[in-house]
């Protein structure tokens, strides 16, 4: 008898590793799948369903159509931090892509202290943009920093003042942030550029090519896929930018260096304009999408293809 | 058996110490009061209400003058958890009230006689359709000019009583090496300067119709052009690093005398009174330029919300009672900078700062010359007053910007706003 049981429980052992195997990855999975479905795409549906009430104080449910898109429209602060964040991040993403490029090119000439230099470039990464922005407040303050050490030394009509001066206080935004992240851009680079086979680059040397030929005809076209993910990091960090201009400026002189994000926190939170702070935040995300579809779809074309 | 009795001891003595205070509830009280000074006139209320045989639970969050509170308190009231009592100011009160939050007070009102204690203008903040649902702690005078009189020794010139009075005296402090005013340029520290010179030029009414009841052609008026101007003429008595700064920091300015004079509410007080200083003596407190018959109003104030606990209510009750009677009253505002809410209050205390705002208090609020501050979120809603803030701290920094434009800036916000 107990001989006639064993092949059974065996095949019943099997059966349930078999299930287990099965549905123990959708179990494990399941929770954070429904976080993620709650709470990110759910509140996304919230907020968009927020930008269409005239939602104050507490979100009401009282729709208004597009009337809080209009009055953002019309809010010459809304344009300002529009405006702001097309020349930030522009020049951001710009100088961060260069000054990566042009380290990572430097840095791969084979240097001696490689290393050290890379973590010295590399390190700024580390810290949070809370500290950069409290660190280049005070540099950048002209009776405290900069300005004053230059001015102590001699040169007593020396003047940086860009951090009060409401025309130039965004760009100096753009130095703390690319300050910051310039190191990161120039990391992947140097990973790219570590990632080209050498024995192409040794053809063309047979061939004759100089070096600023060979760099631009074959290295940097071959650095693409780079590039292409080195902007999209860049440009979803200048959307969201808000930890360092809330350290930095404030948002000001005035609103001067308003973006986006301390635009929504501003109504949503401390204006009681929910529904006007949902409405903005709908647009940030309508930016972050009109980046990130254009790059899916070449993502999924090019993986068609290959 | 000796030990066991000597464990059960306590347990049966808390026992009875329940059995007896069987009225005793918990008050959750949610606040930013978390500075230094601000801590201490918090824990007067706490042991006030403990000595009655209540509990307090303190429910603070620090940071950002309330901005973060209030997102809390965003999210347990819309989660049917709200706290006892919350600090909450000014309109938003009516707001709270509006969503059917708050509770009714009106039983301990009429028996601390609130009507007669406190000013119209007061008390009418405190209602919501004529039923008391918040309950006033202190009240602020926010028209202050805190001058440094060493400085103006050295300048040669007095302290300026009016607007127009004002350049001269910083000219000649400016010629004499000293920064005129010192600042902080951030929104709110620009729409308290801009609100105590609107004040000054315009008078209470112009600035009631402008700021409280929002009248466009009073918004748009050619008086209006000059405060803006007279406002922007400010700017060359400021030095430049004034952008961000932060007000302590402005008043420290004139404590150590690199800075003449400063127009800050009265909790700048406490940074003269921390640094040792002797008001009339070190420090000056006048009211801002051409405001002295005036006073610009902050109160804060404890809102009370709906309870479903019998107990919890009768010690929401207490606390309401304690926070109007003199006891509190007086411990609390003289560890606060500020003056008491109630008046008839005993004032041998009080330092010649306080005394002043006392009489100023009493006497602008007979006059009708009792105005809320519209900087401090007295005289609307946050939507309103944050439109005002862009237009003014906007018109501050920008040199392109003319006054008339400003103005015409400034009717439009404050209707796209309403």
């Amino acid at each position: 008898m107990g001989a006639h049981d064993r092949p059974e429980a065996t095949a019943k052992a099997k059966g349930g590793l078999a299930w287990l195997e099965r549905w123990l990855p959708k179990m494990v999975l399941a929770p954070t799948f429904v976080m993620m479905l709650v709470f990110i795409y759910g509140y996304i549906i919230w907020t968009a369903v927020l930008s269409m009430t005239n939602s104050r104080f507490l979100p009401s449910y009282d729709f208004v159509g597009l009337l809080q898109f209009e009055k953002l429209f019309e809010n010459d602060r809304w344009l300002v931090a529009c405006t702001n964040l097309g020349i930030f991040g522009g020049l951001f993403i710009l100088v961060c892509l260069a000054l990566g490029v042009t380290l990572a090119i430097l840095l791969d000439q084979k240097i001696r202290q490689e290393g050290a230099i890379r973590t010295v470039y590399l390190y700024p990464m580390a810290l949070s943009f809370i500290v950069t922005g409290t660190a280049w407040k005070w540099m950048l303050n002209p009776g405290l920093g900069l300005e004053k050490v230059v001015r102590d030394l001699g040169f007593e009509s020396f003047s940086f003042d860009w951090i009060v001066d409401p025309d130039m206080a965004i760009y100096t935004l753009v130095i703390a942030a690319v300050w910051q992240s310039s190191g990161f851009v120039m990391a992947m680079f140097l990973a790219g550029l570590r990632g080209i086979d050498n024995s192409i680059i040794q053809a063309a040397q047979i061939d004759g090519a100089t070096l600023p030929k060979i760099y631009r005809r074959i290295i940097l076209p071959s650095l693409r896929p780079v590039f292409f993910s080195a902007f999209i990091i860049l440009s979803h960090i200048a959307i969201k930018s808000f930890d360092l201009v809330a350290a930095m400026t404030g948002g000001g002189p005035g609103y001067s260096t308003d973006l986006p994000a301390t635009f929504m926190y501003a109504h949503s939170f401390t204006r009681s304009q929910i529904g006007l702070g949902a409405a903005s935040a709908m647009l940030m995300l309508g930016g972050v999408l009109a980046i990130l579809i254009p790059y899916l779809y070449s993502e999924l074309r090019g993986s068609r293809n290959g | 058996m000796k030990r066991i009795k000597k464990a059960l001891a306590p347990i049966v003595l808390s026992g009875i110490a329940a059995a007896t205070s069987a009225q005793a509830g918990e008050v959750e009280v949610l606040h930013w009061w978390t500075s230094g000074g601000e801590a201490a006139s918090v824990a007067v209320l706490k042991g006030l209400l403990e000595k009655e045989g209540h509990t307090w639970k303190d429910f603070a969050v620090a940071g950002g003058g309330g901005e973060s509170a209030m997102t809390v308190l965003k999210s347990r009231a819309v989660s049917g958890n709200p706290p006892a009592a919350a600090q909450i100011k000014g309109l938003d009160i009516q707001e709270w009230a509006n969503l059917g939050l708050l509770a009714n007070l009106d039983s301990v009102a009429k028996a601390g006689n609130w009507d007669k204690l406190l000013p119209e203008v007061v008390s009418n903040v405190m209602k919501y359709e004529n039923h008391y649902v918040a309950v006033p702690v202190n009240v602020h005078r926010v028209n202050w000019l805190w001058a440094n009189p060493d400085v103006f020794r050295k300048a040669g010139v007095g302290i300026p009583t009016t607007w127009e009075e004002f350049p001269a005296a910083a000219d000649a402090i400016q010629k004499a090496g000293f920064i005129p005013l010192a600042h902080g340029g951030q929104a709110w520290q620009d729409a308290t300067l801009f609100e105590a010179i609107a004040l000054g030029m315009g008078g209470s009414e112009f600035y009631n119709k402008a700021f409280v009841k929002h009248d466009a052609d009073t918004l748009k008026s050619e008086k209006m052009v000059k405060i803006f101007e007279t406002f922007k003429s400010m700017r060359k008595y400021i030095d430049k690093d004034a952008a961000g700064r932060d007000w302590n920091i402005a008043t420290s300015m004139v404590i150590n005398g690199k800075a003449a004079m400063q127009v800050m509410g009265d909790w700048a007080k406490g940074e003269f009174t921390a640094a040792g200083k002797k008001p009339g003596v070190d420090y000056m407190c006048l009211p801002a330029p051409g405001t002295s018959g005036q006073f610009t109003f902050n109160i804060d104030s404890f809102a009370m919300f709906k309870l479903n606990n019998d107990d919890n209510v009768k010690a929401q009750n207490t606390m309401a009672r304690l926070i109007m009677e003199p006891t509190f009253q007086e411990t609390f505002n003289l560890n606060k900078g500020s003056i008491p809410v109630r008046s008839g209050m005993a004032r041998d205390k009080f330092d010649s700062c306080a005394e002043a705002s006392m009489d100023a208090f009493n006497a602008a609020a007979s006059t009708g010359d009792l105005v809320p501050s519209m900087a401090h979120g007295m005289s609307t809603t946050s939507y309103i007053q944050g439109a005002i803030y862009d237009v003014v701290t906007n018109f501050f920094n920008d040199d392109s910007q003319s006054a008339k434009e400003a103005v015409n800036k400034l009717a439009q916000a404050v209707k796209a706003a309403m």
